[in-house]
């Protein structure tokens, strides 16, 4: 029997179920926080800083545009796509265009391709750009920001120097396009090109090797291949788990097959590697610039097309590899003017989803850069 | 491989094919042992997308859409069955992570139930929303003017 005028000793072992064991604290990221680029919810579970669990609350954007389509034509309806991912607007045109020509069993005449190809490739870049800049914003960096979007500026000039508008951009039309290249814009391109190539080495020296920037990203926000298929994430987070699957390659639309291009994997599919991927990537969209801008054939920008589209009845489903990743249109036409229905199956909205598996037994700052990292536009996820 | 199908189930299949995209309409009762022979066996190991399409005036009402994709023979095909409204589906998350928050929007969008789904509940619009916003007879200037009045202190979100 015990003393009970002696102390026991210090039992060390055995947690103190009031105090130290007070685990599982749930904590509310957003809707309104800088670093989750739009208004995103996140419900976090801790264990102190350690992430068990998040719940992603979406819907704040939601405007309702899958059911806007349903009451608008064809041709009303190519702008609004544009709302959607509104950092990629030239993308989503594609794909909307391409979903509705195969409906209607028309393609875009050869000159119309090779323009939609350069000015979708650069709006590649330009997303990639805004990732950058923010991502690193995000995890602390700020020079890259002032870096990015000082070049980014490059690309959106164009863009209004073509059609008039730098972000809701409304380029193409269903069977071509609206507008004949501008005088001058081949020069333009050109001298884009040979203007950013330096400009991205600059990025990576700023970056790639900064070792603020390898602690915060190497080995943060793991995800395995075989989990982002499970998830059905595409886009660069695929590439950067070592599944080498680009729509452009797999499933060729526009005229991707005429150029060449690589396409960047990585390894561990981890942060680092996604930032390295899309790095890439921005490269190896100036090489199909760069192919395209020399090859432009000369003719018609525009399909015959009616001026009162009536698709014959009968759906379609068409994806595009969007900066973020497989961006699909599934489309239903009655045979009337207006779309039966249409169905955006958004890459970001999908991509998020994964963002639970990502922080898993990660620290609540690394949340912050896979978010980041995840490269999520709320207008899309919410639609 | 479609019609290899056609000879295991009979009539419950019917291979189609439009502008070259290949689909099939699966009896209802037949979709739990398609999905999971296509993912198993066929290797459609992506789930890309499920939706709906409502048809109000169809006795069985909606169409619910499943595109599937295999990395392994590069090839897409859509899955399709009629439901009636009330009827539920089962869920396919065991077979495919991703379809938790489709699965989530289809039922936000078109009330359609999935049977099994761990968490199904609104994913766009706001937990006590009533209505679902897709279906054809929801007019695109209706909305939910109880829940707003409550929960915006507004008369109107118009």
């Amino acid at each position: 029997m015990s003393d009970p005028n002696t102390l026991s000793p210090l039992d060390l072992e055995t947690p103190d179920k009031t105090f130290l064991d007070a685990n599982e604290l749930v904590i509310n990221m957003g809707p309104q926080h800088p670093a989750t680029h739009g208004v995103l919810r996140v419900i976090l579970r801790l264990d102190g800083e350690k992430v068990m669990g998040l719940e992603c609350v979406i819907g704040y954007l939601h405007r309702g545009v899958e059911k806007i389509a349903e009451n608008r034509t064809y041709t009303m309806f190519n702008p609004y796509v544009d709302r959607m991912d509104y950092v990629a607007a030239v993308s989503n045109g594609l794909g909307y265009c391409e979903a509705v020509e195969k409906l209607l069993s028309v393609e875009a005449p050869p000159r119309a391709q090779y323009i939609r190809v350069i000015l979708t490739e650069l709006n590649r870049i330009a997303s990639h750009q805004l990732w950058l800049g923010t991502h690193a914003l995000d995890i602390g960096a700020i020079t890259p920001l002032f870096y990015t979007f000082r070049d980014r500026e490059e690309i959106l000039k164009i863009f209004e120097k073509y059609c008039g508008a730098r972000l809701t951009t409304h380029a193409f039309r269903i069977g071509g396009l609206q507008y004949e290249a501008y005088d001058g814009f081949e020069r333009d391109v050109k001298n884009f090109v040979s203007f950013v190539k330096p400009k991205i080495d600059e990025y990576e020296e700023l970056l790639t090797t900064n070792r603020i920037w390898l602690e915060r990203t190497k080995g943060v926000g793991k995800i395995s291949g075989k989990d982002c298929i499970a998830l059905g994430v595409t886009g660069p987070v695929l590439r950067a788990s070592g599944v080498k699957w680009d729509l452009r390659k797999a499933q060729p639309y526009a005229n991707y097959k005429n150029f060449d291009f690589d396409i960047p994997t990585g390894e561990h599919g981890d942060t680092y590697d996604r930032y390295i991927v899309r790095m890439i990537e921005m490269r190896q969209s100036l090489r199909i610039i760069e192919q395209a801008v020399e090859g432009i054939p000369e003719g018609p920008i525009m399909a015959k097309v009616p001026k009162v589209m009536k698709p014959p009845v009968g759906e379609v489903y068409h994806s595009i590899e969007a900066p973020k990743g497989e961006l699909g249109y599934f489309i239903v036409s009655d045979g009337s003017t207006q779309p039966y229905r249409i169905r955006v199956r958004p890459p970001s909205f999908v991509n998020l989803q994964a963002l639970d598996v990502m922080c898993r037994g990660q620290l609540v700052a690394d949340v912050i850069a896979v978010i980041g990292t995840l490269d999520i536009v709320l207008g899309e996820v919410d639609r | 491989m479609v019609s290899r199908f056609k000879g295991e189930y009979g009539s419950g299949i019917e291979p189609l094919s439009h502008l070259g995209q290949n689909y099939m309409v699966v009896d209802r009762s037949l979709i739990p042992e398609i999905l999971q022979v296509l993912r198993d066996r066929e290797q459609f190991d992506y789930c890309v997308d499920i939706t709906a399409v409502h048809y109000p005036k169809r006795e069985k009402q909606f169409d619910v859409i499943w595109v599937l994709y295999s990395f392994r023979h590069n090839q897409r095909i859509r899955v399709k069955t009629l439901l009636a409204d009330g009827a539920s589906l089962p869920s396919s998350v065991p077979l495919w992570a991703t379809t938790n928050w489709l699965e989530r929007e289809v039922f936000d969008m078109f009330g359609i139930k999935f049977d099994g789904h761990p968490d199904l509940k609104r994913i766009l619009l706001p937990d006590g929303w009533k209505g679902y916003p897709l279906r054809k007879d929801y007019g695109i200037l209706q909305q939910d003017n109880e829940w707003v009045q409550i929960n915006l202190g507004i008369e109107s979100g118009q």
